[in-house]
């Protein structure tokens, strides 16, 4: 069209330019691809300190040597949508099983990811209160963040994966003190009439909270050591009743490295690597680190600790439909907190 | 225009066509959820209130740019753009540091409507700035001298002569800011705590929507946004060939 109607010499440059452009390209390429296997993965945005630190680990040992890495960062379930949409990954490591299921869904992850070793989970991590410094509202528990002139922070559940694990620790948390079903919703209700600032991600959330806004945020265990870690101003009480964060990896069915891939999953639940998940705030799987002095000084055993498949909650697809879908409990509790009667 | 066939009307046909993927009652019920009216109406206020404070300041700072020399007058001129290259996730960041809970100067604003109009101001502040100048710079004083010397007063010479010909620019400005205000999301989400029915604006209840994989109702809700921008785009477009319908004869 346009290009033919250009004088000759202009359009010869053209052609060069994208000549040379497509060589560039191929030479690359071919760089890339030259030495050892590559493994690409797909990660949230919290675990990048701590895998480029296995990464090293990994380089070290015999069948690590060679092996390069692509890694993509982001919030949990955007990167599961990119690889959904066909982003290039040999694993991912996400925030939530419910991310995995989604890509289930696209018939990328096996359906039994979750019964693989360690029931395909990486990590663990729990749901804590980051408090002001000294604690000065005295939070211990979960009826603590009710009290009249409390602020919490926490993100919107609507686009944070920490948003649902919070909502469904708190709801546990009341079942497991013996309330019902009813009163548990109540509760959470009436949690967020407390709620002052709801983020797009949880990484969003700290900072509002940094910035020194409400007396509580509800967070990971692991972001509050982080924080800590950075040297920032707070402190963080683990309630008695809390829910486990499992943070699962998954191998993509597409990938063409898959003996190269479960070599990694496995070396990612070796002592080495998960001693390097304690220094950088991840509750262990691998049971002989978490009985290591480093894991137990850390983090504290607690009684009531409670996982997504506790029968109050019945698993991510049964906690999805009750709270989360589209006029489900969640929407319901936004719009009588948040609406014109309280406005 | 094969050019913007690619670039712009096959994404917005494309984001259309998603809108009404669950029938037309699907995309009737998504927008008139009470969390996405709620959100709408807000984004709507307060891009108004923006494009209104806009017009007012954004011509101010173009006549003080235009008529009167002072000292550091081209830096002054090169920071009104200053807006457009910071990505606006920072402007958010950086008014949060300065109203925020730590504010260093007293004024504790974050998280509240305030907080998003000014951060907005200062998102789409240049482009009223600089649909004024050029217009201003072009003006014959002449004209300005000519009714001084008939006896007008300043108000006057202001309201009949500088006004007219201005009022294309400041319009112009105030659409594109007012189009540019609706859709924003990366200052936002920092600013207003995001409260469902009290700070949540179109825009962040858009991406909730498509983060919990409602893409439909996400969709739907932007289509309103873009029908809106379009509407007040073509009402300030006729306004202007009203405005100018005297030099075009």
């Amino acid at each position: 069209m346009y290009l033919f109607t250009m004088p000759m010499n202009k359009t010869r440059k053209l052609i060069l330019l994208a000549a040379a452009a497509a060589a560039l390209v191929a030479a690359a390429a071919a760089a890339a691809s030259t030495r050892g296997t590559n493994l690409a993965f797909v990660a949230y945005s919290t675990p990048k300190p701590v895998m480029q630190k296995i990464i090293q680990a990994y380089a070290q040992t015999p069948q690590g040597a060679g092996v390069s890495f692509t890694q993509s960062y982001g919030p949990s379930t955007n990167q599961a949508k990119a690889v959904a949409a066909g982003q290039p990954a040999d694993f991912v490591f996400l925030s939530a099983g419910d991310d995995v299921n989604l890509l289930v869904d696209a018939g990328l992850v096996s359906p039994s990811w979750d019964k693989q070793s360690y029931d395909g989970i990486a990590a663990n991590t729990v749901v804590v209160f980051a408090v002001r410094n000294g604690n000065p509202k005295h939070i211990k528990g979960w009826a603590d963040l009710v009290k009249p002139g409390v602020q919490v922070v926490t993100p919107n559940p609507f686009s944070s994966g920490s948003a649902k694990w919070n909502i469904l620790a708190a709801y546990g948390a009341q079942r497991r003190l013996g309330k019902t079903d009813k009163q548990a919703i109540a509760y959470v209700r009436e949690l967020f009439r407390h709620v002052v600032s709801q983020d797009t991600s949880g990484s969003n959330a700290t900072n509002t909270f940094l910035s020194g806004k409400g007396d509580v945020l509800l967070t990971y265990e692991s972001e509050a050591i982080n924080a800590r870690l950075q040297g920032k101003d707070i402190q963080y009480v683990i309630p008695r009743q809390t829910m486990l964060i499992q943070l699962p990896v998954a191998l993509v069915k597409t990938s063409k490295n898959a003996d190269a891939t479960n070599a990694f999953l496995r070396f990612m639940r070796s002592t080495t690597a998960q001693n390097l998940f304690v220094q950088y705030g991840f509750r262990p799987v691998n049971p002989q680190v978490a009985k290591s002095a480093a894991a137990q000084k850390e983090f504290p055993a607690r009684p009531g600790i409670f996982k997504i498949d506790d029968r109050y909650i019945g698993g991510w697809r049964a906690a999805d439909k009750k709270w989360f879908a589209p006029g489900a409990l969640m929407s319901q509790i936004e719009e009588a907190v948040g609406g014109p009667s309280s406005g | 225009m094969s050019y913007l066939t690619v670039i712009v009307a096959l994404p917005i046909a494309a984001l259309v066509w998603e809108s009404r993927s669950d029938g037309v009652h699907g995309f009737w019920s998504a927008v008139t959820q009470p969390e996405a009216v709620a959100a709408l109406k807000l984004t709507l206020w307060i891009s108004l209130i923006v494009a209104l404070v806009n017009a007012v300041f954004g011509t101010i700072i173009a006549w003080t740019l235009v008529r009167d020399e002072f000292p550091g007058k081209s830096l002054v001129n090169a920071i009104i753009d200053l807006p457009f290259a910071l990505p606006t996730i920072v402007a958010g960041l950086l008014v949060l540091a300065l109203y925020g809970p730590h504010s260093p100067v007293g004024l504790h604003l974050a998280f509240t409507r305030t907080a998003i109009v000014l951060v907005l101001c200062f998102v789409s502040l240049p482009f009223v700035v600089r649909t004024v100048q050029p217009v201003l710079y072009e003006l014959d004083r002449q004209m300005e001298e000519a009714a001084r010397s008939l006896g007008a007063g300043e108000a006057t010479v202001f309201t009949r002569v500088v006004l007219p010909n201005i009022l294309p620019g400041i319009l112009s400005g105030v659409a594109m800011a007012f189009a540019r205000v609706i859709g924003e999301i990366g200052s936002i989400v920092i600013i207003s705590g995001n409260l469902p029915f009290r700070t949540e604006m179109a825009s962040v209840y858009v991406f909730n929507q498509g983060q919990s994989g409602n893409s439909a109702a996400a969709s739907a809700v932007a289509v309103v946004l873009l029908a809106v921008s379009f509407a007040v785009l073509l009402a300030i477009g006729a306004i202007r060939r009203l405005a100018t319908r005297h030099e075009r004869g």
